[in-house]
């Protein structure tokens, strides 16, 4: 089933959560929605699920308007962030469940149920905890359980709620594949909410980054990764050394910055910002250059140092530790940057942030 | 070479354990335990014909025949209306909700003789409920009905306030799931919301019914307390006390006292019965 999202907005009291969302999700797709925590994926995913209502917008899936229906006929698979499975139920009731509260003529029969129910065990290679409950389960366990449940209904669309967010690394690896698997054998459209960029890159066909209620990209994960369209993804992806440099012919230029690496660029001349990861950056031994390393550091393969200018701007490197020039406390570099996103100062990103965000933790 | 070390000691963070817990055990054996005691060794002193004898007693069957009907009665009404009520200061937010909150521990608080005779007055032939009711063909005073409404007055907290709890932690996203999984409302709250709620609200039933059977203070103002029509089983104990029949007394105390117990454990039983799959689900 295609989903066609246009201009959604939602307000909490004050908060606007969304603020004008388009998206389009082709049929069989698997889209990832990634995101800090307040950015509006969640809230996105559960007005898509008839959790939440919009205060304006469309959403039409198939060509239906499903603002027009309620979440019981929506036909659709949700997956909770914390799996919300049925703590009085079996693993079997469990799954059977959609099946069971059926209207009585589609409901298929006894039999029909039980078979069904044992047909996806197996496939979800759980069939030894049928008997079982919810909380004599491992996590990994649960979230087979939950995607079972979500599954039996044979949905039109799947929704997973960060759904490996509460579990172990190793574990999150595991089950990234085996959903992919999952999302290959049923060819439903599948979209999931992360805040885990790599989850969200290996998992999706397509990712959609949001940041403070709109999509700031769409895109693969080269594509963002190497060309953030806005200052907050590239902060978002990992950028974090943000400087101001000046722009002139598509070449921007900085004090004690070596910027030669960086292609030409159609930008307007004048004022502009970089923002680059800390391992894309080498510090060069210039004794005429305005930066000075003010704390060095080894983890064996890398240098971690930190230069500073006089006026207090700080820039964090991380460069290999084999080929480095010779570096000490003190010394005098400057900074040669190989690989920035560049964007001209305009007035809305002059208000964001300076401070880089943070990657989200999981809890 | 070592020198012999001191032994470990584990020390708590929290001094006077002993001095603390042998402080609430003399309490408990003081003011619960042997009176409890006291009263089923004079049960015992009867011997077991005497006590049959007053037990079966036409008076103390028709007795404990009403405490028990009353009490089945206000339980059942206490069952629906508290329940409502629970789930209405859980899932609606309104305003004065905290008022109703803490108005719904009055009948804890209030002396049960002000209850009995508020409730008389509101219910007697001239009071306000009483004239309308009487005029419709119902009395209620002097009935068992009356011994019913005192009973569900005392002993309405316990189901509100059992059922409250396990309302409260009860995970909203159970409910969408189902809802998301095509369940209509009633399916969601007889087979996601009912279920978690059961074990709780049945304790609180329990509990309620073991009140109900024990009152006394409200009961006695409103029951108009004629022999084999409107005398509970506590006043007919307390009857016998008055008339310097301690054996007499005793005999319907203990029975009183065995419904209780049996009551008490039925209730802890279902308590237990609802942390079983419990913890874990979020």
């Amino acid at each position: 089933m295609s989903i066609t999202i246009s201009g959604m907005t939602k307000r909490f009291d004050r908060t606007e959560v969304l603020q004008g969302i388009d998206l389009d999700v082709a049929d069989g797709e698997l889209v990832a929605l990634l995101g800090p925590s307040g950015s509006g994926k969640t809230t996105l995913l559960k007005i898509i699920a008839g959790l939440e209502w919009p205060d304006s917008g469309r959403l039409q899936v198939a060509g239906q308007d499903w603002l027009q229906l309620a979440a019981r006929d929506r036909r659709i698979g949700f997956v909770f962030q914390h799996y919300a499975l049925f703590p009085h139920m079996s693993v079997r009731d469990n799954i059977a469940f959609g099946l069971e509260v059926m209207p009585r003529g589609q409901r298929p029969s006894r039999a029909q149920i039980a078979a069904k129910v044992d047909e996806l065990m197996a496939f979800l290679q759980i069939d030894q905890l049928a008997d079982r409950y919810p909380a004599q389960l491992s996590g990994g366990q649960r979230q087979r359980v939950a995607l079972g449940r979500a599954l039996a209904i044979q949905p039109r669309v799947l929704l997973l709620d960060e759904p490996f967010g509460a579990l172990d690394a190793a574990i999150r690896r595991d089950l990234r594949r085996w959903l992919r698997g999952v999302h290959e054998a049923t060819g439903s459209t599948t979209i999931f909410v992360t805040h885990d960029q790599e989850e969200a890159f290996e998992l999706a066909d397509r990712v959609v980054v949001m940041g403070a209620g709109r999509i700031e990209q769409i895109g693969h994960a080269d594509d963002i990764h190497d060309h953030p369209a806005s200052p907050f993804v590239a902060r978002f992806m990992g950028a974090t050394v943000e400087l101001p440099v000046t722009l002139a012919a598509g070449r921007a230029t900085g004090p004690g910055l070596d910027l030669s690496a960086l292609p030409r660029r159609a930008l307007p001349d004048g004022p502009a910002r970089i923002f680059a990861r800390p391992a894309d950056i080498r510090a060069v031994p210039d004794p005429a250059a305005c930066w000075t390393v003010s704390s060095l550091g080894s983890t064996g393969a890398e240098l971690h140092l930190t230069a500073t200018k006089p006026d207090g701007t700080e820039v964090e490197v991380q460069m290999p530790r084999r080929g480095a020039p010779a570096l000490s406390r003190g010394a005098p570099v400057a900074l040669r940057i190989e690989a920035a996103a560049v964007f001209p100062d305009s007035r809305r990103d002059h208000a964001a942030p300076v401070l880089p965000l943070r990657k989200e933790i999981a809890r | 070479m070592i020198a012999a070390a001191a032994p470990i000691r584990a020390r708590r963070v929290l001094p006077g354990f002993t001095l603390s817990l042998g402080t609430t055990l003399l309490y408990l054996v003081l003011i619960v335990l042997i009176p409890i005691a006291a009263l089923i060794l004079k049960g015992a002193e009867i011997g077991p014909a005497a006590f049959w004898a007053i037990v079966s007693s036409d008076r103390a069957v028709a007795a404990f025949r009403i405490t028990l009907t009353a009490g089945a009665i206000a339980t059942a009404f206490n069952a629906a209306y508290g329940l409502l009520m629970a789930w209405v200061l859980v899932r609606y937010d309104f305003p004065g909700k905290r008022l109703l909150d803490a108005l719904m521990d009055i009948p804890f608080a209030l002396p049960t003789a002000v209850a009995g005779l508020s409730l008389t007055a509101l219910f007697s032939a001239n009071g306000w409920f009483g004239s309308v009711l009487d005029a419709a063909g119902l009395q209620v005073v002097y009935t068992i009905w009356g011994i019913a409404l005192a009973m569900a007055f005392t002993s309405i907290p316990f189901v509100v306030r059992t059922v409250q709890p396990v309302l409260e932690d009860l995970d909203t996203s159970l409910e969408q799931a189902a809802e998301t999984l095509g369940a209509r409302p009633w399916q969601i709250f007889s087979r996601v919301v009912f279920p978690a709620i059961l074990p709780a609200w049945l304790a609180g039933c329990t509990t309620a019914f073991a009140r109900s059977l024990g009152e006394f203070g409200a009961i006695v103002f409103i029951a108009g307390n004629l022999p084999f029509e409107t005398e509970i089983a506590a006043l007919l104990a307390y009857i016998r006390l008055e008339e310097y029949d301690y054996n007499g007394a005793a005999a319907i105390a203990l029975v009183l006292l065995a419904f209780a117990l049996v009551l008490l454990i039925l209730s802890n039983i279902l308590q237990s019965w609802a942390a079983r799959h419990r913890e874990a689900t979020r």
